[in-house]
């Protein structure tokens, strides 16, 4: 054996362990649930038909392949509680992406332009939160929100209102929820884009004759697109299909996919119908994914 | 000799104010004085260098210059108006960063255009006056690339072309010319002076590089601890230091010292313990202390098996001192020589191979002659 050998042959099983990785947890579990949305629900277990049963011979697979019919993607198409749910998802994911791009911001840029020994101070104070399970913090906001919570406790003792407000159960309370979970997923990306930039480009902007304030559109803000980019992405995808925080914080009146999907999956035992909205899902955030996978491909090369 | 030099400094007319003059500034960092009650008058039309070790505040007088930096005490006037307090984009200076500080995300045209658009110049006349940059700095063809699409010469250039775009009454170049290898370092070198003769324009350059300053700049001011330690022409400060630093720092040198004798027709001697009793030209200023510093440079020290062969008419006043060769280093042009002398003190002597045969060669352990001249030595009082 070549010396050549010994070196590519483990190379090439490195090349291949994240393809088997989405083979083995992505893709033969989006097999199974693309199937379940092609089937139709029953009272059975699994409750719904056709089963595949390979025992039973090629003849029996293929009747169930038959069997197998678009039904459930018709039914979201139609039914407006689907419809309605997706458009919320993807309002109150762009909405609160926006707020979360507004507030992140300016929070990163403070954070570059720090000291570089209190860079490191601030940056621990963005990510310590993630020290504490996420279920409990958002309980945490349920407790301050609540009919006679800290926040109504402390309105009331300031004399800003004359009797409790309801916070809890609405869109506020919701979007408090989202950006508040979310704001580290903006603010890192942009920090890391902000803090790189060389400080001697904002000096050649000011030398050629630009305010602070054109600096910055001319300069700062287009270098760092990348990192808003990343930001927004990394903050959109997720919103979109998210489901603990609207369930606990926001009414009940209109839905997000992602509880809409929870109710079929569990309370009407509808797999088929919730298998095809997920499916649904998937296929409207593979856009974002997708721009989101070429922008940190082109960050990779330039970097090279 | 030395002497003479002062005359071949440029003579300055007394009605011409100078376009720039720095008055005694100060500027602190906490407690460290990275410039030191500072002043320097830098007339129009100069090509103009700071020198100095790194750390010695030459970069943060230029970017007090240039308005990065604010003062805190003393005056900068930019043709009788003081823009110490100005801020960087309201001044009539522009300069050309370290590292270029060329803008990624913008063409080699827009990097060029940018400080035009900011001065509100209208598009055709951007247009033409780009296109006469992109041709002085020879990127014709390279408008569209980014800078990363660059080399390190191209870069060089864009960032020269975009500094000068907007015709600044000074020029500010800091270590331009440091990222570049070695002889593309060089020919910028006299590109940049053609340059500046041609444009008419003022240009100051910081460098840490003594042979760049030399070879640019009509003055050059040497710093040390955020003070000028001499202002001169390179000519003038190479062969006439006025200190032992200035002059330990601009080349190499060979430093003896001793203690004052006599003094007669123009004449001093020396007595040291290195190289007994030395005959040195009196220098132009007063000597006063009584503790000398003697300063030769290699090359005005020459070697022979005999001593110099024909004598001059003061042959008694050449200094002529014995020892062996203990180092020989062919660098091409010159060859380097350490002579130990008899008194155990090292001399340095330097050569020209002005023939290919090496008949005037030394080699290591043979005994020389090393002689000077009184005029080619400097005196210095420490």
């Amino acid at each position: 054996m070549s010396a050549r050998n010994i070196f590519t042959r483990p190379a090439r099983l490195a090349a291949i362990a994240p393809w088997l990785w989405m083979l083995l947890f992505f893709l033969v579990p989006f097999g199974f649930v693309l199937k379940i949305s092609l089937s139709q629900t029953a009272i059975a277990q699994p409750p719904y038909v056709p089963v595949f049963d390979l025992t039973q011979g090629a003849a029996a697979v293929k009747a169930a392949l038959a069997a197998l019919s678009l039904d459930n993607f018709k039914l979201l198409v139609s039914d407006d509680l689907y419809v309605l749910s997706y458009l919320r998802s993807l309002v109150v994911a762009a909405v609160s992406t926006s707020i979360l791009l507004l507030i992140g911001y300016p929070v990163a840029y403070g954070m570059a332009r720090l000291p570089q020994r209190w860079q490191g101070v601030a940056m621990m104070l963005v990510i310590v939160p993630f020290w504490t399970s996420f279920l409990i913090r958002i309980y945490a906001w349920i407790n301050i929100l609540q009919h006679d919570g800290l926040l109504n406790k402390i309105l009331l003792a300031l004399h800003l209102v004359s009797a409790p407000v309801v916070w809890l159960s609405t869109d506020s309370a919701m979007y408090l929820g989202i950006v508040y979970s979310y704001l580290p997923f903006m603010i890192l990306p942009l920090y890391a884009t902000l803090a790189k930039m060389e400080p001697a480009l904002l000096e050649a902007a000011s030398d050629l004759g630009s305010s602070p304030r054109q600096a910055f559109w001319l300069v700062t803000f287009p270098l760092s697109l990348p990192g808003v980019a990343a930001g927004v992405l990394l903050c959109f995808i997720p919103i979109v299909g998210e489901f603990v925080i609207p369930d606990l914080l926001a009414g009940s009146d209109s839905l997000m996919i992602g509880q809409t999907l929870w109710l079929e999956f569990f309370t009407n035992k509808d797999w088929p119908v919730a298998s095809a909205a997920a499916v649904v899902l998937l296929l409207l955030l593979v856009v974002p994914l997708i721009l989101y996978d070429r922008l940190q491909r082109r960050q990779l090369e330039q970097a090279r | 000799m030395a002497e003479d030099l002062a005359n071949t400094e440029p003579q300055q007319d007394a009605a011409d104010i100078p376009l720039l003059r720095i008055d005694a500034v100060v500027k602190k960092f906490g407690t460290f004085r990275a410039v030191d009650r500072l002043s320097l008058d830098i007339r129009a039309g100069e090509f103009f260098a700071l020198l100095g070790p790194s750390g010695c505040g030459k970069t943060t007088l230029l970017r007090m210059l240039a308005g990065f930096e604010t003062p805190d005490q003393g005056r900068i006037l930019l043709g009788g108006e003081d823009i110490a307090q100005m801020l960087p984009h309201q001044r009539p200076v522009n300069m050309m960063f370290q590292n270029y500080a060329l803008f990624p995300h913008l063409s080699v045209r827009d990097n060029i255009a940018f400080g035009l658009k900011r001065a509100g110049m209208p598009s055709p006349q951007i247009d033409t006056r780009v296109a006469e940059m992109v041709a002085l700095v020879k990127l014709e063809g390279l408008e569209k690339r980014r800078p990363d699409q660059l080399s390190g010469g191209q870069k060089q250039r864009v960032a020269l072309a975009r500094s000068l775009a907007r015709r600044p009454r000074v020029l500010l170049l800091d270590e331009p010319l440091a990222a570049l290898d070695k002889k593309l370092r060089e020919s910028t070198q006299f590109e940049l002076m053609e340059l500046q003769r041609r444009l008419g324009m003022t240009f100051v350059i910081v460098t840490h590089d003594q042979e760049e300053a030399m070879t640019v700049a009509d003055r050059i001011g040497v710093m040390d601890s955020g003070r000028l330690e001499q202002v001169a022409t390179p000519r003038e400060l190479y062969e006439a230091p006025v200190s032992r630093w200035v002059a330990e720092f601009v080349g190499d040198v060979n430093i003896i010292e001793g203690q004052l004798e006599t003094r007669e027709a123009g004449r001093l001697t020396v007595s040291t313990r290195d190289a007994g009793t030395i005959a040195v030209a009196e220098p132009r200023h007063a000597v006063t202390k009584a503790t000398l510093c003697v300063a030769i440079r290699p090359e005005k020290v020459k070697l022979s098996r005999r001593g110099p062969v024909s004598d001059p008419p003061h042959s008694h006043a050449i200094n002529r001192l014995e020892g062996v060769v203990t180092d020989v280093s062919y660098l091409g042009g010159v060859t380097s020589y350490k002579v130990k002398l008899d008194s155990g003190a090292v001399l340095r002597s330097s050569m020209a191979n002005t023939a290919r045969i090496d008949i005037d060669a030394y080699s290591a352990g043979q005994r020389v002659v090393a002689w000077f001249t009184p005029d080619d030595c400097v005196v210095l009082e420490q």
